[in-house]
């Protein structure tokens, strides 16, 4: 099992899953969050998950992370399995957990400061992100004086600065307004263009997905499983008046509608039982 | 500068209704002072050194014994924090410990170290070692998940973890608690040196009532809550407002 197949193939992918399964012991009995998720991703690929509340799109980017780990099954990032958290793998997670006691630069600066990188060489490389997400002027601001598309850019220049290789993003831009969020998309594909960063990007937000993702996975409601997988190869930006681009969202949504529907009988089960 | 005068205009009231009541001759004057034997006393305390030695001794406790208690008790704060079976057993006893009166230990710390510096100081720490405890303990239970995740997730672990996400995210609670500590070590101070009796400021107050002279009782008292008020405001208000606006906690001011 520990013997990796070589093959041109294989040597491309930035992480494997197998079979893997995460299920939390709470107070009315074992939850599976996720069963038995095989997946491979690619280096630059940017990949979409969409799934209703609670499919575990969350439980997923945290097991990738390193910050919780598998109740069974294995994940490799290039060659070496994931064991523990590593600045290689940077999540942006929906409440961003940006530091109110430090200023925008310092927040940045985080990841770097952690490894021991001097000060000159962190303001330094700092800056150049805080400069690639447009915020160059808000270096000395506190966090809470910033506005929500700007906490958003923070989070990501402070992810970016470590340089990982691989981006973990839990619906980061769910709680903008539409403006905003369009921006960030913008903002978000030309910073993937730069960078070719792998990207796993959970939305429960379709449109997004088909908007960003070069493949688009839809988990099952409880357990979470891979339900269905779509590839989409349109040309970027994307414009979702796009007849083609529509079609792939209605058909994505189609498959996300049977789930939703799901998770709300199951809510409604739990209300008659109480 | 408005609130300034509001302030000056209300304690310049103060001091004429007391002048008032104390030239209605209701009391004689042994009984209560008016303020001009108050501001006499003040002189003439001041004139001869005897409120300088006291303060300077009272000041000098009060560091070594509130100093010992911030670091003991930051310290315990985290500790409990940290392991639940601590926070069961020596977590319960903490909280109790605090429903005692520090002068309780009196007693017993002149038993243990005499009638020295080390009871008095003893005292003081008892007063004040368990509030910054509780409040440390309760700043680390409040520290949103998501900052140790996150700090994780940017390559924080260990002690470097504990330094640069829990310490600091834990401010807000720290600094009440640290005020509240204050608050508890002055007092205990001042209740302990007024029973143990070896100089400082309670000394200094006893020392007025034995003389039956009450003009120095008012007169130690209101040095008493100014020290305490001014630590209040110089130290604990600014540096609770600096936290408060720097998370923007208050109102864009």
């Amino acid at each position: 099992m520990s013997e990796i197949p070589a093959g041109p193939g294989w040597s491309q992918n930035k992480l494997r899953l197998q079979n893997v399964s995460r299920t939390f012991q709470t107070p009315r009995g074992p939850l599976t969050a996720l069963e038995d998720i095989s997946l491979e991703i690619q280096e630059g690929e940017f990949l979409c998950v969409v799934g209703p509340s609670g499919c575990g799109k969350s439980t997923l980017l945290n097991l990738i992370a390193g910050l919780d780990r598998p109740t069974s099954g294995d994940i490799w990032k290039d060659s070496a399995p994931v064991d523990g958290p590593g600045t290689d793998r940077i999540v942006i997670f929906q409440e961003l957990g940006l530091f109110p006691w430090l200023t925008v630069l310092e927040n940045v600066e985080f990841g770097l400061r952690m490894q021991g990188v001097s000060k000159a060489q962190r303001r330094e490389q700092s800056r150049r992100y805080l400069r690639m997400v447009h915020l160059s002027s808000f270096e000395s601001s506190y966090v809470h004086q910033l506005s929500g598309g700007m906490k958003q850019r923070v989070a990501l220049a402070r992810s970016l600065v470590t340089e990982p290789d691989v981006l973990l993003m839990d619906e980061p831009f769910a709680a903008l307004d539409a403006q905003t969020r369009d921006l960030l998309h913008e903002e978000m594909e030309r910073i993937w263009a730069e960078t070719r960063k792998t990207i796993v990007f959970v939305t429960h937000n379709v449109r997004e997905a088909v908007r960003l993702g070069g493949r688009v996975i839809v988990l099952s409601f409880r357990p979470g499983r891979i339900k269905s997988q779509f590839t989409i190869t349109l040309p970027r930006p994307r414009h979702l008046e796009d007849p083609e681009l529509a079609l792939t969202a209605r058909e994505v949504l189609a498959q996300l509608k049977e789930e939703i529907n799901k998770a709300v009988e199951e809510e409604f089960r739990h209300e008659e039982n109480h | 500068m408005k609130r300034i005068t509001r302030q000056l205009a209300f304690y310049l009231c103060l001091v004429a209704i007391w002048q008032v009541i104390s030239d209605l001759h209701i009391w004689p004057p042994y009984l209560f002072p008016s303020p001009g034997s108050v501001l006499e006393a003040l002189q003439t305390g001041f004139a001869d050194r005897s409120f300088l030695i006291g303060i300077g001794i009272s000041l000098k406790r009060i560091a070594v014994g509130y100093g010992l208690s911030v670091l003991l008790g930051i310290g315990l704060g985290f500790l409990i924090a940290a392991s639940e079976f601590l926070e069961a057993t020596l977590g319960g006893l903490v909280l109790s410990l605090q429903s005692l009166p520090s002068l309780c230990w009196l007693p017993l710390a002149v038993l243990w170290f005499g009638l020295s510096e080390k009871a008095i100081i003893f005292v003081v720490v008892m007063g004040s070692l368990l509030s910054v405890t509780i409040n440390t303990q309760a700043g680390v239970r409040h520290v949103p998940k998501i900052y140790l995740m996150a700090g994780r997730n940017l390559g924080a672990r260990g002690l470097l973890l504990f330094l640069y996400v829990l310490l600091p995210a834990s401010q807000p609670h720290l600094v009440s608690g640290l005020k509240q500590g204050w608050a508890f070590a002055w007092r205990s101070l001042i209740s302990g040196e007024m029973i143990f009796v070896s100089l400082g400021l309670g000394h200094l107050l006893m020392m007025g009532r034995d003389l039956n002279d009450m003009s120095q009782v008012v007169a130690v008292m209101a040095i008493i809550m100014a020290i305490g008020h001014i630590v209040d405001r110089l130290l604990f208000e600014r540096l609770e407002n600096r936290i408060r606006h720097k998370w923007g906690l208050v109102g864009a001011a």
